[in-house]
């Protein structure tokens, strides 16, 4: 069995890819990681849809201010240049193309670019927030995930089974054992794990990965 | 002008059966505790709610929910750390649950609010929330018809207010409240601090008093994390009858 990946190390990954000066949403859950690992002097400005940029870390347990909470509803405190908008406005920088980039979760990610994120199916409760409207503002939309289902199942697939979040929205997949481009309709691995072959990688993929050029090497510090 | 009324009581005596209520606030920011509690004790049944969530243990939105009066609910996320009452309530069709993306739910408030009756937004193209709505290309990408969303009274938490409305809030406990304001028919805010007009810097109202019809000053207002840290339930059980 192939060693793969941290969330933290893919969180890590997907931070390396993240320019000075960016404006970025994470999704809740996994992808809020992302903003632990900026790189040495690089500043991003996270965005969180009920109306906050340049959010920072959690409080210290017991000074939490529960009207300064990020999209999970997670106590958070500001960094100086912060500022409040309404939901509105909020969503008019989302949508707007005003942000960079933003990381979300997936269930699947098809070569086409679509992303299921949002209902495992008819059963239970659906609940969407703002993952709908992040997938078609950003200018860049990565997805970090494990390379597959906690039953063995690929995420990255030919198309979407589940309920579509966004239609040919995803341009790039940081995963437990690779990261994989969107281009043209289809997979381009761009790095796997150096201890993962080529054909077990492909074996653990829904769709062809196609190659353009050298594969580097997967690396990510220990965490 | 002075638009502030004696108590939360007094400020939704008048919403009656089947009326629409846009409630402001994200989770517990921004969420107006005292003024859904005085409306759980005013007690209007078949009652459309729009919140961007679905209430969370057994205070607030989650009470309203557990008290019978929510029909119908039109929200983003109804999640939350403890989601059971509206969960229950779902599963067991009882209420009647409209799901909107959160922008799109933004969106469709803010345009209430300003006279539009419609609007084309990328959001949902392809999925199924798009289902049975009007899409029609701009610049060659598919966008999705959405229409505006308006109400009979909006309950509103607010930081500062003056006696004409204007109003300030505090940090993220915006969100949704200050569209809120602007799209229903008769809007009730409850201010943390009620102050004559000319105390808040023109320069700071986010909120123009023209969007606002009553102000009620709830001083140290409840927090719904707080309380349901607490375990608080609303109502509060009553104490048990002493035997004789």
């Amino acid at each position: 069995m192939t060693r793969k990946l941290s969330n933290a190390q893919i969180a890590w990954r997907a931070a390396q890819d993240i320019a000075d000066g960016a404006y970025v949403n994470l999704g809740i859950g996994f992808p809020e990681m992302v903003a632990k690992f900026q790189p040495e002097g690089r500043e991003a400005i996270f965005h969180t849809e009920n109306g906050i940029l340049n959010f920072g870390e959690a409080p210290e347990p017991g000074t939490e201010d529960w009207d300064l909470i990020n999209a999970g509803k997670k106590a958070v405190t500001l960094k100086p240049g912060a500022a409040f908008f309404h939901h509105a406005d909020s969503f008019a920088m989302v949508r707007g193309g005003h942000l960079d980039v933003a990381i979300l979760g997936a269930y699947q990610v098809a070569e086409n670019g679509d992303l299921a994120n949002w209902s495992t199916g008819p059963k239970g409760v659906p609940a969407v927030g703002g993952a709908m409207d992040l997938v078609h503002g950003a200018k860049r939309v990565a997805v970090i995930t494990d390379h597959v289902t906690k039953d063995g199942k690929p995420k990255l697939v030919q198309r979407c089974t589940l309920p579509l979040t966004g239609v040919g929205c995803v341009t790039r997949v940081y995963t437990s054992l690779a990261v994989v481009d969107i281009e043209g309709g289809r997979f381009v691995l761009r790095e796997k794990l150096a201890t993962i072959s080529l054909d077990d990688l492909q074996a653990v993929t829904g769709a062809r990965l196609h190659l353009d050029g050298a594969v580097a090497d997967l690396i990510a510090p220990e965490l | 002008m002075d638009k502030t009324v004696a108590s939360p009581a007094e400020a939704v005596a008048r919403i009656g059966d089947g009326a629409s209520v846009m409630i402001g606030g994200f989770g517990g920011s921004g969420a107006p505790i005292e003024l859904i509690h005085a409306l759980i004790d005013k007690g209007p049944r078949n009652l459309t709610v729009i919140n961007n969530n679905a209430g969370n243990g057994h205070v607030g939105l989650a009470a309203l929910i557990e008290a019978g009066l929510v029909g119908k609910l039109i929200c983003s996320f109804p999640r939350s750390a403890d989601p059971r009452v509206f969960t229950e309530a779902y599963l067991a069709g009882e209420i009647e649950l409209e799901l909107v993306p959160q922008g799109t739910l933004a969106e469709r408030i803010r345009a209430g609010g300003a006279g539009i009756p419609a609007f084309y937004t990328p959001t949902s193209y392809g999925t199924d929330l798009a289902k049975g709505k009007k899409v029609e290309e701009f610049d060659g990408r598919p966008h999705v018809q959405e229409r505006w969303l308006k109400a009979d009274f909006a309950l509103v938490k607010a930081h500062r207010g003056d006696t004409h409305g204007n109003l300030t809030y505090r940090m993220a406990a915006r969100n949704f409240n200050p569209l809120m304001c602007m799209a229903a028919a008769h809007t009730i805010v409850q201010v943390s601090e009620l102050v004559q007009p000319g105390a808040i810097d023109p320069e700071a109202v986010v909120t123009p008093g023209i969007f606002v019809q009553s102000v009620v000053e709830v001083a140290n207002p409840a927090q719904e994390e707080v309380l349901n840290r607490a375990g608080a339930v609303y109502p509060p059980a009553r104490p048990q009858e002493v035997q004789a």
